[in-house]
């Protein structure tokens, strides 16, 4: 019976442990530090794909896999009041970054839906006409990844195929300023 | 076995992830009251049967009637749990940009809690502006949930979707759990059974 009793208070005691380890790596992203490596579903879209840059085949990608310099990895969903009135500024953002030659090869951005089954990154992709990638995160992985902000959050980070990609910056909420926050990202990134 | 349940239900605790994403639009204003019973009501009705009729006030001051929608429309009902609560404030708003697929599957969507109006009014307002109508069953306390008996044990309804034709005869019952958002696209696969 102590054996039992033994015995079961180290499994409590590894998963206590192990819960404290994952909760202390899973903190929002903060400018500086590396993105944990994670594994997003490959849109199955051909376009996507060629914006990306990514081969065919194959159900997931990692970031650094990305042909670009930078990726603005927009934390939203379908659920998110604010993601839904920010949705219009966000397309504004990708266009403008589309439309300047000096940036669209170096600058992608991706929505990670949390929460979002790939019908509703579907739905909001429809009724917001985003023309960017919008990765569904149904189980909410990727949000735990991370550390479960609030909805619309912004990462963006720089690609070295060398190493992880870096994170250069992090924001909770809606951008006031798409061009002060384009400048910024490009000033971070080092593009410029 | 016992020990295989406890171990079971230790690593749920342990490694359940949130099943809710926060949006910024209710700051630190969500109140988290952790993981809860998944169901804790019996239900008292069933598919195929006439839905039980209730009369509620919405947020805007409309009174509605179940029967007002008999001959006329389909009526989703989504019972959610509390105002200011996780789960609750990470529906609604996606139902907020589907008013379509309600409208091409000739149905209204009413949303009902058992918070009193003035709770339900700066609530709801964090969503922007509602399509849908919001109902207030706080008084007589939770009487329609009791009807429907989605009513829990603390006072809150679950989170439930019937959706009721427009005959008045209930089609779909979802009693979900209270710690998860159901899914939309189930949803809209029973909305569009109704055709």
């Amino acid at each position: 019976m102590k054996r039992k009793i033994a015995c079961f208070a180290v499994v409590i005691l590894a998963l206590l442990t192990s819960t404290v380890s994952v909760a202390a790596e899973n903190s929002p992203p903060k400018a500086g530090s590396t993105l944990p490596v994670m594994e997003l579903l490959k849109p199955g879209d051909s376009a996507y794909l060629k914006y990306l840059g990514l081969p065919g085949g194959g159900n997931s990608f990692k970031i650094n896999q990305i042909k670009a310099k930078v990726v603005i990895i927009q934390i939203y969903s379908m659920y998110c009041p604010y993601c839904q009135a920010e949705a219009p500024n966000i397309n504004r953002l990708y266009a403008s970054i589309e439309n300047n030659s000096a940036l669209k090869d170096k600058i992608k951005i991706i929505g990670i839906g949390v929460g979002n089954s790939q019908f509703e990154t579907g739905i909001y992709k429809k009724k917001y006409t985003v023309a960017f990638p919008l990765i569904p995160d149904e189980d909410f992985k990727l949000h735990k990844i991370f550390g479960e902000v609030r909805t619309p959050y912004f990462t963006a980070v720089k690609l070295n195929s060398e190493k992880p990609p870096e994170v250069i910056y992090s924001r909770l909420g809606a951008l006031e300023n798409n061009d002060l926050f384009l400048a910024q990202i490009i000033r971070l990134s080092g593009l410029k | 076995m016992k020990k295989q349940a406890i171990l079971a239900a230790l690593f749920i605790c342990f490694f359940a992830y949130n099943a809710y994403a926060l949006s910024e639009a209710y700051k630190n204003n969500i109140y988290n009251p952790g993981e809860l019973k998944p169901v804790d009501s019996i239900l008292k009705v069933k598919v195929g049967q006439k839905a039980p009729d209730f009369t509620l006030q919405t947020v805007s001051g409309k009174i509605i009637s179940l029967k007002d929608y008999r001959g006329k429309k389909n009526v989703v009902i989504s019972f959610v749990p509390a105002a200011w609560t996780p789960v609750c404030s990470d529906q609604w708003p996606g139902y907020n940009i589907v008013q379509d697929i309600f409208e091409s599957n000739d149905a209204v969507l009413l949303g009902i809690t058992v918070d009193n109006i003035p709770t339900l009014y700066s609530w709801t307002n964090q969503m922007g502006k509602l399509w849908f109508d919001v109902l207030s069953d706080f008084w007589p306390h939770g009487a329609v949930a009791a009807k429907f008996g989605v009513l829990r044990s603390d006072g809150v309804s679950e989170r439930a979707l019937f959706i009721i034709d427009k005959k008045g005869t209930i089609r779909y019952i979802d009693v979900h759990n209270i710690n998860k958002r159901p899914s939309l696209e189930d949803l809209v696969r029973e909305l569009e059974r109704l055709k």
